[in-house]
């Protein structure tokens, strides 16, 4: 899906002077959350190769990488980031249902909609577990 | 593809206003070359991605959410995870499709956005570039991780 959808035909149906092809809405927003999703994961699988690299240098500095990872402010971007993945998995199995489905196209706007409740769904207790103990270690109830 | 339609005389100068081409109107000759990349570029993402939601979903659901999270993640973890071929193979694929469907991914972002013919060589370059090294370092690592480091 490389234009959006929504796209017009002739840049005279735009109202927009100059014309445009993005109309907003759910097909526009969903397809401008998948790239922005897209974008940051590859950034993170970037640096998470790196970082994972370090168990081939020693342990000790795969060992003070990884504890990195389990300071708040880095354990919070996980949950982001783990949000920013489950996005753009949906996402993206809605985005094959709109090419290979027939009915596809006509509920591409129950399947935005869908994702974006799943989304939220799975990342209430997703986010519990991920910072459960972080928040127990932060006001002293966990060893 | 891009924003502005995709013609001969697009490349050179930008137009004032948009100008599209009808629905499915050919790109220039047909099939220069005799393989059809976009095509086939196509086709990977949607069955890369398919791979990947189970890839990545699983995989972040057990290093971050099961037991602990990444609490408990550590070079004896991944010394004891790696012990199997299983979560081997699974990380490889997990990688290899990972970041060929994320350079394919970037590399239609770079195309739709880097205007200027020079801006869109290099940036790929440097996205190609970055995609091997990646997945070079990352294979070395799977294939040769040593747990009595």
């Amino acid at each position: 899906m490389a234009s959006p959808p929504g796209t017009v035909g002739t840049a005279r149906t735009s109202r927009t002077p100059g014309g445009t092809l993005y109309r907003g809405r759910e097909g526009m927003w969903s397809w401008v959350a998948h790239r922005v999703t897209g974008v940051l994961i590859f950034f993170f699988l970037f640096a998470h190769v790196l970082d994972t690299a370090l168990v081939r240098v020693s342990p000790d500095d795969y060992n003070r990488i990884i504890d990195t990872y389990k300071t708040p402010v880095v354990n919070l971007m996980e949950v982001g980031l783990t949000g920013a993945v489950l996005y753009h998995a949906l996402n993206g199995l809605r985005v094959m249902a709109i090419d290979f489905w027939e009915k596809g196209p006509r509920y591409q706007k129950q399947m935005t909609y869908a994702v974006v409740t799943v989304v939220g769904l799975v990342m209430i207790p997703g986010t519990y577990f991920m910072l459960e103990r972080t928040v127990k270690q932060m006001f002293g109830t966990a060893s | 593809m891009t924003t502005v339609a995709p013609g001969p005389s697009t490349a050179q100068a930008a137009p004032e206003r948009l100008v599209l081409d009808a629905p499915r109107t050919r790109r220039r000759s047909p099939s220069r070359s005799g393989t059809n990349f976009e095509m086939y570029s196509w086709i990977f993402m949607r069955m890369s991605g398919l791979l990947l939601v189970v890839l990545v979903l699983g995989h972040l659901l057990i290093m971050n959410v099961l037991d602990g999270g990444v609490h408990r993640i550590n070079f004896s973890f991944v010394a004891g995870r790696w012990a199997s071929p299983f979560w081997r193979t699974w990380d490889l694929l997990q990688l290899w499709l990972a970041e060929l469907h994320g350079t394919n991914g970037l590399r239609t972002v770079i195309n739709d956005y880097a205007e200027r013919d020079g801006t869109r060589f290099w940036l790929k370059m440097l996205l190609y570039t970055s995609a091997v090294l990646v997945l070079m370092l990352g294979t070395l690592v799977i294939f040769t991780f040593d747990p009595s480091i």
